[in-house]
């Protein structure tokens, strides 16, 4: 009798954790989904900011969030698969390869604030960058390479050595096989983690603080050189730098929004590939 | 590298994967190169254990001790709000949970833990500072405590999704064998199951912990951003992160204020590297004793 | 039936090492032109080790050596600078699971042809043909050649590997335990594809089962610990064999 009271009481405790869960972050969710919903309209996903930032919309900070997510993309993309191509299909396997692959996995973990610093000392100081989309979509590349590499190399590990097999065997050469074969097969891990990269890009805030990001800005950048506006960056500096809540806090949530479905979206597109991937294999 | 061409191609990969890797080590020389001159410049005794941080004051002073506390107040209270809420959640969603809301709970925990960390501050800022100043009856919500509860929520699915995995690596004959010799659920999952996953669970508590000590935009917006040293949690503080943050704008470069911030943020990394070094180590440790035991 | 056989690879004196661990000792065996000569011998005898020499697939294997030579069309393809792809195009293999590409049945057979350099689409069209009726596969998939080969059965994945393998134009096929994973009906397909397919090869197979080599083998090499224990033609192996050990295997003592 006693073991079943105490059972009772652990498990409505567990399930009391899971309610109280779902609520906050579902919360959140809907807090910005119910608020946002109403400041979306056509003209403030089109125009730019009027009224020293207390009206109009948000355009450039959607379009500046696409070059810096685009642009750290296009950075980590080609140098993270080449590595994992590398760690995975060219290098000799053992204790060299550890050590680089726990280095990868560690550098994964660092605060998103440490790749800003690197990126300002770096990119916008030392090579002359500037703050700019360059600096910034470098330093991002530089946040989500780690991953990139990672996912890669679990994809390309998951490949079957038959495959290899079957391709050099029909005579192929190393790379053709690497291209044609193992690479075909290994595309839905890499494009999930690609696409979870994308997410997490699109929604960093610390290292575009001092490498590409500004809250006034008119109009859009016009090179690659120019300081943009970010939707994160611009919930920041509304809430903080604002000088007229009332007026802003929407404007606030509107961005919040956006960038909630970017990032939500983003992420359930890449868990919904993954597993069709994973059934895909056992077929 | 019977021809050429293959043998050109093997080279390119290696050059790329020594690049990316190159940019990854560039990190940690960088924030070295960038930290040292404070050795120079300032006593490194007094820069760690100085408890007043005014950077800009003339003369400035430059100790980190409040930083370096703020972080590990709120990192601490963090703990509180995510270990037992994630852990209760992955263990709803392993023991208690129904296929269908099974398959409900992990995306959508998965696809909470991609919230920008962006959006929990604006969410602190605007509804939980004032429910905590409201409830505590205290000047300002923007405290330790909200840090603390925002970060805690935030690293919930960081600590159900990966203490879930660990739960879900238990052999079921663990299970079998317990309620084989009578007992009941709870028994089984006190007394077995989690004791099973125990490293798995740690390390899902080592990264959490990882994730909210650097993290950096939830706590700038809603900790207050005093940097004294915090004597209660309803003080302001400003964790090392959003000293970095808030400040570097400003820091002239090559000052000792822009030295120091990168000596701020040389500490975070080495925190975290210790963090995430023994959350594998953990899980290294774990996966080799499950497989002993099958 | 020739009664002049002709000698299309030459093993001679052939040893072979992982790390220090000798795996295959002192072989000397040829095979010859429109026969089949198979392998038969317990796990671990070294027999799928002696064939993937044949081919150059253990080369992927690190910490691997080779003494000896295996001569084949013209060169010892034991040495090193031997170009192995040029090799492998003419040494196919078909491995004991099936391995079709997760990719249309199509894009499998054409596979081959393309990374030999093969451009023209009808003339790959047309040996993708050739090779699924080749492989008996072609009444059974010429309606779905481009779905996905991963969804056919175990046997027709086989026989798709096979087909694969043929739209190379090897002259020499090697097969290691080919029906291993299969179920009687497809392994008995695979054998009559063998027997089919010696006309115009030279086709080396390893197998488990002892009445698969005696059905479809002219030859047969019985490997015991890495050595090459006894070699003559199936027909005298069955009846009457040489050796001892011979005998004491094909009798089912150990094995």
């Amino acid at each position: 009798m006693k073991n079943k009271i105490i059972q009772a009481l652990g498990f409505s405790l567990i399930t009391l954790s899971v309610i109280i869960t779902l609520i906050f972050l579902v919360g959140i969710i809907y807090l910005i989904i119910s608020k946002g919903i109403s400041v979306i309209s056509w003209e403030f996903l089109t125009s730019v900011p009027r009224k020293g930032m207390t009206a109009g919309g948000v355009a450039p900070a959607i379009v500046g969030t696409f070059y810096l997510t685009v642009g750290a993309v296009l950075f980590a993309l080609p140098l993270g698969l080449a590595c994992a191509v590398y760690l995975n299909e060219y290098s000799p396997k053992g204790f060299i390869v550890n050590i680089i692959r726990m280095s990868i996995n560690n550098l994964a973990g660092v605060p998103s604030v440490v790749f800003g610093l690197f990126g300002l000392a770096v990119f916008v100081k030392f090579l002359g960058f500037g703050v700019s989309i360059l600096s910034g979509s470098l330093t991002l590349g530089i946040l989500i390479l780690p991953a990139i590499i990672s996912a890669s190399q679990e994809a390309l590990m998951a490949v079957p050595q038959s495959i290899r097999e079957a391709s050099l065997a029909l005579g192929a050469t190393q790379w053709q096989t690497i291209r044609k074969a193992v690479i075909p097969a290994a595309i839905p891990g890499i494009m999930t983690g690609v696409i979870l990269s994308i997410g997490r890009a699109a929604g960093e805030t610390a290292p575009i603080l001092f490498t590409a990001a500004t809250f006034y800005k008119r109009g859009y950048p016009t090179s690659i050189f120019s300081e943009v506006m970010a939707l994160p960056y611009h919930i920041y500096a509304l809430m903080t730098e604002g000088t007229k809540p009332d007026l802003q806090t929407p404007i606030a949530y509107g961005c919040a929004l956006i960038l909630l479905v970017i990032v939500l979206l983003v992420s359930a597109v890449a868990i919904i590939l993954r597993n069709k991937y994973r059934s895909a294999y056992v077929h | 590298m019977y021809n050429l061409k293959e043998r050109l191609i093997k080279i390119l990969f290696t050059v790329l994967a020594f690049a990316s890797l190159f940019f990854l080590l560039g990190i940690v020389f960088v924030l070295f190169k960038e930290s040292l001159p404070i050795v120079f410049e300032l006593n490194i005794f007094k820069f760690l254990t100085g408890t007043h941080w005014y950077p800009t004051h003339e003369p400035a002073e430059f100790g980190i001790l409040p930083l370096m506390m703020a972080s590990l107040w709120v990192t601490v209270g963090a703990m509180f709000v995510c270990i037992p809420l994630g852990i209760g959640t992955a263990l709803y969603v392993n023991e208690l949970a129904s296929l269908r809301q099974k398959q409900f709970l992990k995306p959508v925990i998965e696809i909470l833990s991609g919230i920008p960390s962006i959006v929990y501050g604006f969410f602190g800022m605007l509804i939980m500072a004032p429910l905590i100043q409201q409830i505590f009856n205290i000047p300002t919500g923007l405290n330790a405590l909200t840090a603390s509860i925002v970060l805690g929520i935030m690293a919930i699915p960081t600590v159900a999704s990966i203490s879930e995995d660990a739960l879900s690596f238990v052999p079921k004959s663990f299970k079998e064998a317990s309620y084989a010799l009578g007992a009941n659920r709870w028994q089984t999952l006190i007394k077995v199951i989690i004791p099973a996953a125990a490293s798995g669970i740690s390390t899902s508590i080592i990264l959490g912990m990882s994730r909210v000590v650097g993290e950096t935009m939830t706590v700038l917006m809603v900790s207050g951003g005093a940097a004294v040293m915090p004597r209660s949690f309803f003080d302001p503080v400003r964790p090392m992160t959003s000293t970095i943050a808030a400040e570097m704008g400003e820091a002239a470069v090559g000052s000792i204020h822009y030295h120091s911030l990168f000596a701020i943020g040389l500490i975070l990394f080495l925190v975290t590297l210790v963090f995430n070094a023994f959350a594998e180590m953990i899980s290294r440790k774990y996966r080799i004793k499950l497989g002993l035991d099958r | 039936m020739s009664t002049e056989n002709n000698v299309r690879i030459k093993a001679e004196n052939v040893h072979f090492y992982y790390g220090d661990k000798m795996a295959i000792k002192d072989m000397s065996m040829n095979f010859y032109d429109e026969k089949v000569t198979a392998f038969i011998g317990p796990s671990g005898c070294g027999k799928s080790t002696f064939i993937r020499m044949l081919n150059k697939m253990n080369d992927l294997v690190p910490h691997t050596r080779a003494e000896g030579s295996i001569h084949f069309d013209g060169e010892n393809i034991l040495e090193k600078g031997v170009d192995v792809v040029k090799i492998r195009r003419k040494v196919g293999m078909v491995f004991q699971k099936p391995n079709p590409f997760p990719k249309t049945i199509f894009q499998n057979i054409s596979y081959g042809l393309e990374v030999n350099g093969e451009k023209n689409k009808k003339v790959i069209a047309q040996a993708v043909e050739e090779s699924l009726v080749r492989a008996a596969l072609w009444n059974e998939v010429k309606d779905r050649l481009h779905d996905n080969a991963l969804r056919l059965s175990g046997g027709q994945q086989q026989r798709l590997c096979i087909a694969r393998c043929l739209a190379v134009a090897p002259d020499v096929i090697l097969f290691d335990e080919p029906c291993a994973s299969l179920d009687p009906i497809s392994t008995n397909k695979i054998e009559e594809l063998i027997l089919d397919l010696k006309k115009n090869y030279t086709i080396v197979i390893v197998t488990h089962n002892m009445q698969q080599a005696a059905r479809v083998s002219d030859y047969t090499a019985f490997m015991y610990l890495g050595e090459l224990i006894e070699f003559n033609s199936t027909d005298k192996m069955f009846t009457v064999p040489r050796e001892k050990k011979t005998e004491e295997y094909l009798s089912g003592k150990f094995g």
